[in-house]
């Protein structure tokens, strides 16, 4: 049998992971993939809980994050489109117009 | 053996998101992730939960992950593959293909002999779930419709808009 503390380690380490990943790409696309790693380790965190306590309520929160998330990512996609259509460019260093 | 199963999972979870943090080329990121998502899928089904497995699988690593391969290749950053490579990926999508194919032919047999006891016990656990969203996760279930309404409207509006409107 899995301890359950081990899918919460896993969750852990993804959810740093993605936050490494959010702050080391330069390009507004792989950062938003960074997100979407973040988001997965949460939801990790809510099954494995989930299975620990024995209800089902994790998994109804799980559905959920998917459903938000998939909201997010074409909201977010569309946006990084538009900002590609005006700059011809994605990458962060070049959108530092609100540098004081 | 679950507990291999978990390492192997969590190992190749772990290496696709290290994989994609070290890729220069965002559509090798995108495909590492949509690796990692697959392999998350997995560990969700370890997690007695079948149906966010199966969710996990056909929306995240599916959906989403597809709609990020769109945006890339709406940039259009990097040049094509070499066309010396042309042939390995013939092979590669040769074998893939077979193997999706007996994984059907497998999946479509065990279906026709009347399904295993793990199937069953899931598909109570799905019941229970659906009970669940249409009583105490009823509000919850009906905003998220809206929700999706709105993105659907707000990147229509988004993506129509033509440059200095």
């Amino acid at each position: 049998m899995i301890p359950p503390a081990a899918f919460l380690v896993l969750a852990a380490l993804l959810f740093i992971l993605g936050i490494v990943a959010f702050f080391v790409k330069k390009d507004l696309l792989t950062q938003f993939m960074a997100v979407e790693v973040m988001l997965n380790a949460g939801n990790l965190a809510f099954l494995a809980l989930a299975k620990a306590l024995g209800k089902a309520d994790g998994q109804m929160v799980v559905l959920f994050v998917i459903t938000v998330a998939a909201a997010e990512a074409v909201i977010g996609l569309a946006i990084i489109v538009l900002i590609f259509r005006q700059r011809k460019s994605i990458r962060t260093d070049d959108l530092k117009d609100l540098k004081g | 053996m679950a507990l291999v199963i978990f390492i192997i999972l969590s190992v190749l979870c772990a290496g696709a998101v290290v994989a994609m943090i070290v890729s220069r080329n965002q559509a090798h990121s995108a495909l590492f992730l949509v690796l990692a998502f697959s392999s998350l899928g997995g560990i969700f089904g370890l997690l007695d939960a079948p149906f966010a497995a199966a969710v996990q699988v056909l929306v995240y690593a599916g959906a989403i992950m597809v709609l990020f391969l769109f945006a890339i290749m709406m940039f259009n950053l990097r040049q094509p593959a070499p066309p010396e490579r042309k042939r390995l990926r013939a092979v590669l999508g040769t074998g893939l293909a077979l193997i999706l194919f007996a994984q059907l032919l497998l999946a479509g047999r065990r279906a026709l002999a009347g399904g295993s006891p793990g199937a069953a016990a899931s598909g109570g656990d799905i019941a229970h779930l659906g009970r669940l969203l249409f009583s105490d996760y009823l509000y919850a279930f009906e905003i998220t419709s809206l929700l999706i309404l709105a993105a659907l409207v707000g990147a229509l509006a988004l993506a129509g808009k033509r440059e200095g409107e």
